[in-house]
């Protein structure tokens, strides 16, 4: 453990990444504390240029709403967002993939049958149809994207419980006598793990841009200010005011990347190191 | 005797800090002459792979080379820039490697990769460069080399992949070849072929030859001289029959012993008639998928194969790859299901029973994997790994800890080991552990599956030692799989031979050695190394 | 070979057929009479369309009616009507078809092209400042929401310095012929296809610098340098071919993103290809229009799986074909 942390640690994107992140979580844990008022109440007049005016650091929108104060509570959409609907693909992704590695044979074959029907289908478009076809709301966008992104996690866990399965410890477990399930639990899946942590982090990532892009275009929750929904908005008057699309825009950009740099960090810190002498 | 082609004086190659020792290479002299095949020996970490990349200017970026120096053609090697070093690679000096898959671009033809010899040098035109590449396969034995030619790495056996790989060393006649363990990833009677080629194309050509080895039976075979390294270090040179029949060293002479002999000491004929394994026509097809359109290809790795393993007796089972030696070993085990066939344990069919029941049957026959690295699971402390075995069959925790301590001292291990991760250990400490597992169970019968052949040949000693006493102190049986010959001559009581999934020949080893019947046997005696050496030293 | 061929089509159509058996139920998912939701918001609203809907559909016959009558339908192509824009769904996506192929396409090579050779690049100078430019920059373009990069070129090259048309297929009412045509789409097609482009740019170019160091780091390599070969020669034959494996197979797994990305940025750029129709029937609620699309961009996804397949395959030569 103390290894894992020295070795993230001594990864500067690493670093970054956490500290971001720290930052996006306290925003939107504490933000909306101290900034009880609404983002979605008016404040101001529209179009108030940022850096113009106090207490409100970058200027309103087109209905004079506190664009600082969009951008907090979207936060919380955000990282609400992207942490139910990745735990949610990692439930169904990782039984799914491990079962599929280690029996093997027609259930295995039938389980990646299964998931390949969902990767060869263009995730996005199936969001969209998905988010379409339920109303859009939070609930459903999170089921839209825990159904595009569990694929990939089942595959991963399928390939490393795969490789795992024939080496030469597993076997070791078999002929000691022990049951299966021990195997897969205590053998298994610890040492499978690693990828998959990897995984989430960038599973995160990619949930908070499939939930910004579906706002974008409108299948946001009407009730929720979202980053996505703000770009939107403000798309129509780039020309007049320009601060309504960037700065929401940058806020996805930190967050994502903090979560790639995480993901990058956590990759070096958990690759095993194998000591093979060779001969 | 002719001058030196080649003079290495007082050679330092250093480590980057933090290693486990400052020099690769500490002051390391020798010489290679024209004509003579010079063999570096040594166990893992000696050295001698530096020597060689030494040699060709392909040291990694980490090592730097101190003091010394490399003479050839009147230069010191050690001074050249990478443009001189590019016209000498290749065309004055050549090199063969150890792994001829993964030393060949898998996306290139090999007579693309044997022409690229001359492109190298801007030599001949294409159309010529073809013919070379052609006739040098035909000189390198390879069948068809029209159509060899044509054909890409992975569609070669390993002997024809090495062949094509010398080919390609030769391309330019070279004055010195570097052939780094050439041979340690064939088989025996592959390996012998490689080295007979080696030597005939050398004596041709007149060439140099550095060869290293870890194996003493090749050096014995094709060594005019030898150089011991250990630790970085030469601790003996000279004339390979005084090296080899009048060792100076101490560690010359350690590496010797430890090194299995031909002949299989005299065991006691086997008094016990009682059958510890029975197995009967066992039967193993493995069959590829195929897709709508392709056909599945099928391997059979095992025939009708039936043999009895007597109680307190090492029958040893031994073949090439392929032979379907570590299927059978599988097969007795249930690790996989057999097609056909039936494996008794005393009175109880083993393949009969399935789930809870099999589950408690099968502590009655324990196995020791092959690579020390793979065979513990990195993540569990040595303790856990020994105790999780009883645990599981009812034992309780504290007796299964106390009889784990016990084991570890058995294997010749502390017992802090039991709170230490697997990684903290060698490969022969980790081997020690693998069988302290396996006995954790009290099993009856013992399956080690090439549980040396990972092993430097001085730890393999020791391992081989320590399994030939705990058999005869816990009153086990054992089935000893392994591809050498000589390993197998020391510590089995009978030998079957496997070849292509069927068992040849199955004899009393003595019997086997002195006076082989079936001719796959004699093949696989007459192929192995060192033969001639050790009928010197009787 | 063909025999392959043949066999991957048949997987394909059966991945179709499953496709359109779930937009099949996803329209009994939506709420509300699915007669009135297959009408689309404009539709529901005329009595005589949606009375002639539920008969064509076989409505209020038993749902496994409903469903063959429905596949039959979409095998025969057709994908229904859109009462919004006054066309049958499979003419509309026709006509939208090809702007969206040439979006896509050059977004493509663009992508590939200069991912692999900056990822090239930043392998070549591992360590040193041009690798961690590329670097950096490649992580920045790979968090970047592709919208919003084309919101911000948008921005740059047309608000800010009026370098660039900001929307469409080409300029409106100019009636350009030959070169001169040709070179008006152009000028709108760069900043669409260079926004798609960044985005995956970055991920080729990560992807072909880590592949690229794995190589190095091969024996073949060693190999080659025993030779004499010099680096140059090294790099391009034994390095890059090598290392650009993994590159085809991830592009072939990025296809379905890219069709993603199209239906973004044709919204943004107002290009007017089947992405941007995609939206338009989202607005209308227009759900016969919208899984209409959906099932043909997931044709194209699956052909574009087959031929990277196939390149993929006849690059490799480990790989066999059948039989």
């Amino acid at each position: 453990m103390k290894q894992f942390w020295r070795t993230m640690l001594r990864n500067p994107g690493g670093v970054i990444g956490l500290v971001i992140l720290a930052i996006a979580i306290a925003v939107a844990v504490f933000g909306p504390l101290l900034f009880p008022t609404s983002p979605w109440r008016m404040v101001q007049r529209p179009f108030l240029p940022p850096f113009t005016m106090a207490g409100l650091p970058l200027g309103t929108d087109a209905l004079g709403r506190d664009v600082m104060a969009g951008i907090i509570y979207g936060a919380r959409v955000s990282l609400l967002v992207g942490l139910v609907s990745t735990l949610a693909a990692l439930a169904v992704g990782i039984p799914v993939g491990a079962m599929a590695g280690y029996f093997g044979g027609r259930v295995g074959d039938a389980l990646m049958r299964f998931t390949e029907f969902f990767q060869t289908v263009p995730s996005f478009a199936l969001a969209i149809v998905l988010v379409a076809v339920l109303q859009p709301s939070i609930v459903s966008i999170v089921i839209a994207i825990a159904i595009v992104s569990w694929p990939p996690v089942a595959r991963l866990v399928r390939g490393e419980v795969l490789s795992l399965r024939t080496r030469e410890y597993v076997q070791a477990a078999v002929v000691t006598g022990q049951t299966n399930s021990w195997i897969i639990w205590r053998e298994i899946l610890p040492n499978a793990l690693s990828p998959v942590i990897v995984l989430a982090s960038l599973m995160v990532a990619t949930a908070i841009l499939l939930e910004s892009s579906l706002s974008f275009l409108g299948l946001g929750d009407p009730n929720l200010m979202s980053w996505g929904y703000m770009v939107g908005a403000g798309r129509t008057v780039i020309r007049q005011a320009w601060w309504i699309t960037v700065f929401p825009g940058i806020a996805i950009l930190i967050s994502v990347l903090a979560l790639n740099l995480i993901g990058e960090g956590l990759n070096d810190a958990l690759n095993p190191r194998l000591n093979k002498d060779g001969r | 005797m002719s001058d030196a082609a080649v003079t290495i004086r007082d050679l330092k190659l250093a480590l980057p800090k933090g290693g486990d020792r400052a020099y690769a290479v500490d002051g390391v002299s020798f010489d290679l002459t024209a004509g003579k095949i010079l063999c570096i020996v040594g166990e893992s970490g000696s050295g001698k792979s530096m020597c060689a990349h030494a040699l060709m200017g392909l040291l990694p970026d980490t090592v730097i080379a101190e003091a010394g120096e490399i003479s050839f053609g009147g230069q010191n090697l050690l001074t050249l820039d990478e443009e001189a070093w590019i016209g000498l690679r290749g065309r004055r000096i050549a090199m063969v490697f150890q792994e001829p898959m993964t030393a060949l671009n898998p996306l290139m033809r090999i007579g693309d990769q044997i022409a690229e010899m001359f492109e190298a040098h801007g030599l001949l035109t294409p159309k010529e460069r073809m013919q070379k590449a052609i006739s040098l396969l035909r000189e390198v034995g390879l069948p068809d080399p029209e159509r060899s030619v044509r054909a890409y790495p992975h569609q070669l056996s390993g002997g024809q992949r090495q062949r094509a790989m010398i080919a390609m060393a030769l391309a330019l006649e070279p004055a010195v070849l570097v052939a780094d363990e050439p041979t340690t990833a064939l088989d025996v009677t592959t390996q012998a072929q490689i080295l007979k080629l080696i030597r005939d194309l050398q004596r041709r050509r007149n060439m140099a030859v550095m060869f290293i080895t870890h194996d003493f039976g090749v050096v014995a075979d094709i060594a005019d001289r030898v150089v011991v390294l250990q630790h970085g270090k030469v601790v003996e040179q000279g004339a390979a029959d005084d090296v080899l029949l009048r060792p100076q060293h101490p560690y010359t002479r350690a590496l010797l012993a430890a090194v299995p002999k031909m002949q299989p000491p005299s065991r006691p004929a086997p008094s016990d008639r009682r059958k510890a394994v029975e197995v009967i026509g066992l039967e193993k097809t493995y069959v590829s998928d195929g897709g709508w359109f392709q056909p599945r290809r099928s391997v059979q790795a095992a025939k009708e194969v039936s043999f009895d393993i007597f109680q307190g007796e090492t029958l040893g089972l031994v073949g090439e790859s392929g032979s379907g030696k570590s299927s059978i070993a599988r097969l007795i085990m249930r690790l996989v299901e057999p097609d056909r066939g039936t494996v008794r344990l005393g009175d109880t069919d083993l393949t009969r029973i399935n789930g809870k029941a099999l589950r408690e049957q099968r502590r009655r026959i324990q196995m020791v994997f092959q690579d020390p690295f793979a065979s513990l699971n990195p993540r569990r402390k040595v303790g856990n790994i020994i105790t999780d075995g009883p645990i599981a069959h009812g034992i309780d925790a504290t007796t299964a800890r106390q009889r784990a301590r016990e084991l570890l001292g058995l294997v010749g291990l502390n017992e802090s080991a039991m709170e230490r991760f697997p990684h903290e250990f060698s490969g022969g400490q980790r081997q020690r552990i693998g069988i302290a597992r396996a006995l954790a169970l009290d099993p009856e019968i013992l399956v080690a599956d090439e549980a040396v052949s990972a092993l430097d040949v001085s730890v393999q000693a020791q391992v081989l030692n320590l399994l030939e006493d705990l058999k005869t102190r816990l009153g086990l049986s054992m089935l000893f799989i392994t591809h050498d010959l000589r390993v197998a001559a020391q510590i089995c009581d009978r030998i079957a031979v496997m070849q292509r999934g069927t068992i040849v020949e199955l004899r009393p080893a003595a019997a086997l050695f002195s006076a082989p019947e079936h001719p796959y046997t004699r093949e696989l005696l007459a192929a192995v190394p060192g033969q001639i050496a050790s009928s010197k030293a009787a | 070979m063909l025999a392959f061929i043949a066999q991957r089509i048949g997987k394909a159509v059966v991945v179709l057929l499953a496709i359109v058996v779930l937009n099949f139920f996803l329209i009994r998912m939506a709420p509300g009479d699915p007669a009135l939701v297959m009408a689309g918001e404009a539709g529901a609203g005329d009595k005589i369309f949606v009375t002639q809907l539920r008969e064509k559909f076989g409505l209020d016959k038993p749902l496994p009616v409903q469903l063959y009558t429905y596949v039959k339908g979409i095998a025969t192509f057709d994908l229904g009507f859109s009462f919004r824009q006054q066309m049958p769904v499979s003419k509309l996506i026709l006509e939208r078809f090809p702007a969206t192929l040439l979006l896509t396409g050059t977004a493509f090579v663009i992508s590939l092209g200069f991912g692999v050779l900056f990822g090239t690049l930043a392998a070549r100078r591992a360590g040193g400042w041009t690798d961690t430019a590329i670097t950096i920059l490649a992580l920045i373009f790979y968090a970047t929401p592709l919208f919003w990069i084309a919101l911000m070129a948008i921005l740059l090259f047309s608000v800010a310095m009026d370098w660039l048309p900001s929307f469409g297929y080409e300029t409106v009412g100019a009636n350009y012929t030959g070169l001169a045509h040709v070179m008006d789409v152009g000028a709108h097609l760069i900043m669409p296809a260079t926004t798609i482009g960044l985005f995956f740019m970055a991920t080729y170019a990560r992807m072909t610098r880590a592949s690229m160091l794995e190589v190095k780091r091969l024996d073949f390599v060693k190999t080659a340098r025993a030779k004499g070969l010099r680096d140059a020669v090294i790099q391009r034959r034994h390095v890059l071919r090598n290392a650009l494996l993994p590159v085809v197979t991830l592009a072939g797994l990025q296809a379905g993103t890219l069709v993603g990305g199209a239906v973004l940025t044709e919204t943004v750029f107002a290009w007017p290809g089947i992405g941007r129709l995609m939206y338009e029937a989202l607005l209308q609620r227009d759900y016969n229009l919208l899984l209409g699309v959906f099932v043909v961009c997931s044709a194209m996804v699956l052909a574009f799986n087959l031929i990277t397949d196939l390149i993929y395959r006849s690059v490799d030569p480990r790989i066999e074909f059948a039989a």
